[in-house]
């Protein structure tokens, strides 16, 4: 009797570790979860846009017209040209960033929309799947906003500015995935502050987005050549130019690595959080 | 007839915290089971493991022939839930929130359409329909919340603490829809802490404290079992006079709480008899209720 007793919580104790660390499997049970995503933000829509495109927007024109202005041309094309490219990554980035910390946190913690999906049949990995996929979708949003300012002031109008959507969409997986760890540690939203200033903001400075990787010390580039902003950068700013990028590979492994070894970080922190 | 939810030997710890140790009930279809205990005593932590919400550190759950969590997502599409607080949707409608809430069971629009107006009569909610959530006292939001948790015609209904926090007029009605929900044959799983509640909707009861079970039985069969069938209550000066002559009375336990004398009492005869020679001392005499049970196996300490 005891035999069986221990061998039987044995079981339980590795069932539980099973479930813990799983791969998160993704169901089509997410879908109605992105529906109801879609249907608030439908409501909010428009201030929601402005102010997710508002702040890379103002920077993209302050410094691309402003710093522009005293600068002759950077890596051969107009200042602002260059940072174009880099804009719409940093805007990808923020939203999806904004979307998978604060927006999550509320559905999480605050308003607990997340307790109300999982009295429903839907696990603990569809919720998470759903904000991932909701983060990266609003960071593309952010993103095609920029592309079509960049489009309207003739910054670009090339055809192979349709590539930036698959780049995008992927730097909003990666920013989104990583959030979501984040969030999953958060105990309040001042949290996600630190993260902003501390994480982001110098990420921002070292990814190539305001000015060429060139221009940093030697040691400090091979770090940068690691961060999800400088893979996106890379990808998104030969094809503000009307070019293809020389290196895809590289960069694409890199925000497939954030993306997808973040998000089973990030279920595996959630999935401890909520004791399951 | 098999068990609707049939759970053995829970244990669940949060650290060294042994937030539910060794809870086991098993509820028949078509009863209310009521799980009663003080706040912190492992009640919901305990529904939150019947649902497949939390994995459990030791124990068997088998929920609609379901095992938990292995196929909670299986078991809870055929449940409904009323969690604490009311998480509705605040930027929908009372009507969006039920019509976004039957897609995540996997029901066609078409299907929960057909329902919503039956369940807004259900709640008396049928001229709130396109009201916002803010604009809904507590009662209604309640309402809503178990409305929204019968969207999918659920075999049982959980409810955790389903009337905290309502009026009295608000609680009564609740209390009548869940009776309501028995008679169409629905299975009705609640926590609660008011004795009134689980006397009066459960046909069976578990009373836990700090997560173990202490007692298990139909309310009535707990008051005959648990506790002495006569409560006397004294007021007055002469109250400790009088309380040291009660045990010869045939009042066996006496506790003194403030201003009050609590006499339990196999029979109330002599004990009554010699009261009336106290002109000194206020009294009250009445039946033992789930109330007295309930304090005396899990005593009179604060538990906030």
């Amino acid at each position: 009797m005891m035999q069986t007793q221990a061998q039987s919580q044995t079981a339980i104790d590795r069932s539980a570790a099973a479930r813990r660390f799983a791969l998160p499997a993704l169901s089509r049970r997410l879908i109605p979860v992105l529906r109801r995503h879609a249907m608030v933000w439908r409501k909010l829509a428009v201030p929601s846009l402005l102010a997710n495109v508002a702040d890379p927007l103002i920077t993209l024109v302050a410094f691309g017209y402003g710093l522009g202005a005293l600068l002759s041309e950077v890596q051969g094309v107009p200042y602002i040209v260059f940072l174009a490219g880099g804009s719409v990554c940093m805007s990808t980035m923020m939203a999806a960033s904004f979307e998978s910390l604060y927006s999550a946190f509320s559905r999480m913690h605050v308003q607990r929309t997340w307790e109300s999906l999982l009295n429903a049949p839907l696990l603990l990995d569809d919720v998470l799947a759903a904000e991932w996929i909701w983060a990266a979708l609003k960071g593309c949003l952010s993103g095609i906003a920029i592309i079509a300012v960049a489009m309207a002031l003739g910054i670009s109008r090339s055809p192979t500015l349709i590539a930036v959507l698959p780049v995008i969409l992927l730097t909003g997986l990666a920013f989104a995935a990583i959030g979501l760890c984040v969030n999953a540690l958060a105990q309040g939203y001042d949290f996600f502050s630190y993260y902003f200033t501390l994480v982001l903001t110098p990420m921002s400075f070292l990814s190539g987005v305001y000015f060429p990787l060139s221009q940093l010390p030697a040691w400090l580039q091979p770090v940068c050549e690691l961060l999800p902003l400088t893979a996106a950068v890379q990808l998104a700013r030969p094809l503000f130019l009307g070019q293809w990028p020389d290196q895809v590979l590289w960069p694409v492994a890199v925000l497939l690595a954030y993306a997808l070894g973040g998000f089973y970080i990030a279920a595996v922190l959630t999935r401890r959080r909520f004791a399951v | 007839m098999q068990s609707v939810l049939s759970i053995e030997g829970l244990v669940k710890t949060f650290g060294a915290h042994r937030a539910v140790d060794g809870v086991g009930f098993s509820v028949a279809p078509g009863t209310c089971f009521g799980l009663l205990g003080p706040n912190g005593a492992g009640k919901s932590t305990t529904l939150k493991l019947a649902l497949g919400l939390m994995e459990p550190d030791a124990g068997r759950i088998e929920l609609l022939g379901e095992p938990i969590p292995a196929r909670a997502r299986e078991a809870r599409a055929r449940v409904g839930v009323v969690p604490q607080n009311d998480p509705l949707d605040p930027d929908f409608t009372v009507a969006e929130n039920l019509l976004v809430f039957g897609r995540y069971f996997g029901q066609s629009d078409a299907v929960t359409r057909s329902r919503i107006d039956a369940l807004l009569d259900f709640a008396q909610l049928g001229n709130k329909r396109n009201a916002r959530i803010q604009t809904l006292s507590g009662g209604m939001k309640r309402r809503l919340t178990m409305a929204r948790a019968l969207i999918n015609d659920p075999q049982v209904l959980f409810l955790d603490e389903p009337t905290t926090g309502l009026d009295p007029q608000a609680r009564h009605l609740i209390w009548e829809r869940l009776k309501r929900l028995l008679a169409q044959g629905k299975t009705i799983v609640l926590t609660t802490h008011f004795m009134d509640e689980a006397e009066r909707l459960c046909d069976r009861l578990a009373i836990v404290d700090n997560g173990r079970p202490i007692a298990e039985a139909a309310p009535a069969q707990l008051i005959a079992t648990e506790i002495e069938p006569h409560v006397i209550e004294v007021h007055g000066r002469g109250r400790a006079d009088w309380a040291r002559e009660a045990p010869g009375l045939g009042c066996d336990r006496i506790e003194t709480v403030g201003e009050t004398t609590f006499a339990y009492c196999r029979d109330a005869g002599p004990a009554l008899a010699s009261l009336q020679q106290h002109t000194d001392l206020r009294t009250l005499h009445r039946p033992a209720n789930l109330e007295d049970v309930f304090l005396k196996l899990t005593g009179r300490d604060l538990r906030d």
